[in-house]
């Protein structure tokens, strides 16, 4: 691990147009298993990228490297310019200590698949436990920012109820909620509707739906819908055993798939319903 | 002599042993919950020095006898220029035995907490201090209740021991006055009697109190 080198990537990156995210050659291993195999992947500011692929295909993975909560074998991702998951030490790049990866991640916000809302506070709690206590905001302020975001997902009139009183449609809005509290550069949706019982997904596809037609945020989302994905993309990767086997505008992806593979799994799903 | 009489003669002895005993029982109480919890953690810890004081610790005051650590501590360590005044002694030995069974009871409740819980935690940026205090410990809590309600009583039974070091506890204050009277049935039935309700009416119904409160907190009552 001491000899890791890591002198082909740049310190920083520069330049007019600097991407929000950029994965560069990225691999993830689990012993013999390779989970992400030689990753590039560029996201642009205020971008909208939806990744889909059967499981197993490494999608997640994507997210749960760019929240740091899995560490890499190989490569180096950037957000907004800078090294995430490494840190500049005499002029060359090692791995990320922890402390430089919690600021780092601070500029990060995700959603869950079972939105882990904390079950002891309220969805307003919930929503300020970020700003209050580690971007050290005043109470009153960050329960102002908090309420504002709650009216934005439709919770406001749930501010004072805990998770276990709530749907779980209505628990991922406050997770929404709860991570847009941190203002983050970007936004990531693990599969934020597959735990959610049929009739209530809607409300929660509306909510992310706003947010890609009113803010600029950039946003990463795995899912399983294939209808939200066509409508709300920018891009549409698809995801084949740890590559990207196939990227482009939802229009072409899905009406126009170039690749034998994606034609199987889009077909597949389809039948699926 | 009838039993109403025998009380109205020694009853003020019994209260003043069950008042000695409330107290040796609140203090081991709050010792054995310091030491758990920071026992508890110190077995998470990715540091294996730590972990090993940990487990050292736990191994030790769970495998040996309590009876014989309460020894040591009020008669050995003296030895070593480490002298207890014998009501110290006996909530400490008591204490430090149990805080080792809750030590497990705490790594257990720590562990309980949903993995999910930990990743929300780390996604906002917590700090590890925070994440553990503010978010993983008091989930972690409301699953230790119940283990907890059952080793309350059982430290409160162990601590009659401490009146083999002479601390003027009810089983202590019993021991006297059958010395005296040879009313063994009557004195260490009173004993019996006072034991049980103070687990049964007093700990018991504290500990589904708590739990009450604390479901009530995490909104699930």
């Amino acid at each position: 691990m001491m000899d890791e080198d890591f002198s082909q990537y740049p310190l920083e990156l520069t330049g007019d147009d600097i991407p929000m995210v950029r994965f560069s050659r990225v691999s993830k291993r689990y012993g013999a298993l390779t989970v992400l195999d030689n990753l590039d992947l560029d996201v642009a500011a205020g971008e909208m990228i939806t990744i889909i692929g059967p499981s197993g295909s490494g999608k997640t993975t994507v997210l749960r490297m760019l929240m740091t909560l899995e560490t890499i074998n190989e490569g180096v991702i950037y957000v907004d310019g800078k090294p995430l998951t490494h840190m500049e030490k005499c002029g060359k790049l090692v791995r990320a200590d922890r402390r430089y990866l919690r600021q780092m991640r601070a500029q990060i916000g995700m959603c869950f698949q079972h939105f882990n809302l904390f079950p002891h506070m309220t969805a307003l709690e919930n929503c300020m436990e970020g700003p209050v206590q580690v971007l050290g905001m005043k109470k009153a302020a960050a329960r102002a920012r908090s309420e504002e975001l709650l009216e934005l997902v439709g919770m406001a009139d749930k501010r004072d109820q805990h998770p276990a009183r709530l749907s779980g449609g209505q628990q991922q809005r406050v997770a929404i909620a709860r991570a847009l509290a941190m203002r983050p550069k970007v936004m990531l949706f693990d599969e934020v509707t597959s735990a959610l019982d049929p009739e209530v997904i809607g409300e929660v596809t509306t909510v992310i739906r706003n947010l890609v037609d009113k803010h600029n945020l950039t946003m990463l989302m795995v899912t399983h819908q294939m209808g939200f994905a066509k409508d709300i993309s920018d891009r549409v990767c698809f995801f084949f055993d740890g590559k990207i086997e196939e990227q482009n505008s939802p229009e072409e992806l899905f009406s126009n798939p170039q690749k034998e593979r994606t034609q199987q799994f889009l077909s597949a799903v389809k039948e699926a319903g | 002599m009838s039993y109403i009489d025998f009380l109205k003669e020694y009853g003020h002895r019994f209260l003043d042993g069950t008042l000695v005993t409330a107290e040796q029982f609140f203090l081991a109480t709050l010792l054995a919950i310091c030491i758990a919890l920071l026992a508890g953690l110190m077995k998470l810890s990715r540091n294996r020095l730590i972990r090993g004081v940990a487990v050292v610790y736990i191994e030790f005051f769970r495998g040996t006898s309590l009876l014989v650590q309460l020894y040591w501590i009020f008669f050995v360590l003296p030895l070593f220029g480490l002298t207890f005044e014998k009501f110290t002694a006996g909530f400490v030995a008591v204490g430090m035995n149990l805080g080792a069974y809750g030590a497990e009871l705490v790594r257990g409740g720590i562990q309980s907490v949903p993995k999910g819980q930990w990743e929300a935690a780390y996604a906002l940026s917590l700090s590890p201090f925070k994440r553990m205090w503010r978010i993983i410990l008091p989930q972690a809590f409301v699953n230790m209740l119940p283990p907890w309600g059952n080793l309350l009583i059982e430290l409160l039974k162990n601590t009659a021991l401490v009146a083999l070091i002479s601390v003027s506890d009810l089983m202590f204050e019993a021991k006297q006055i059958n010395g005296s009277t040879f009313l063994s049935a009557q004195t260490f039935g009173t004993a019996l009697i006072i034991y049980y309700v103070l687990a049964r009416f007093v700990v018991t119904p504290f500990m589904r109190w708590l739990e009450r409160v604390m479901r009530r907190k995490l909104g699930r009552a």
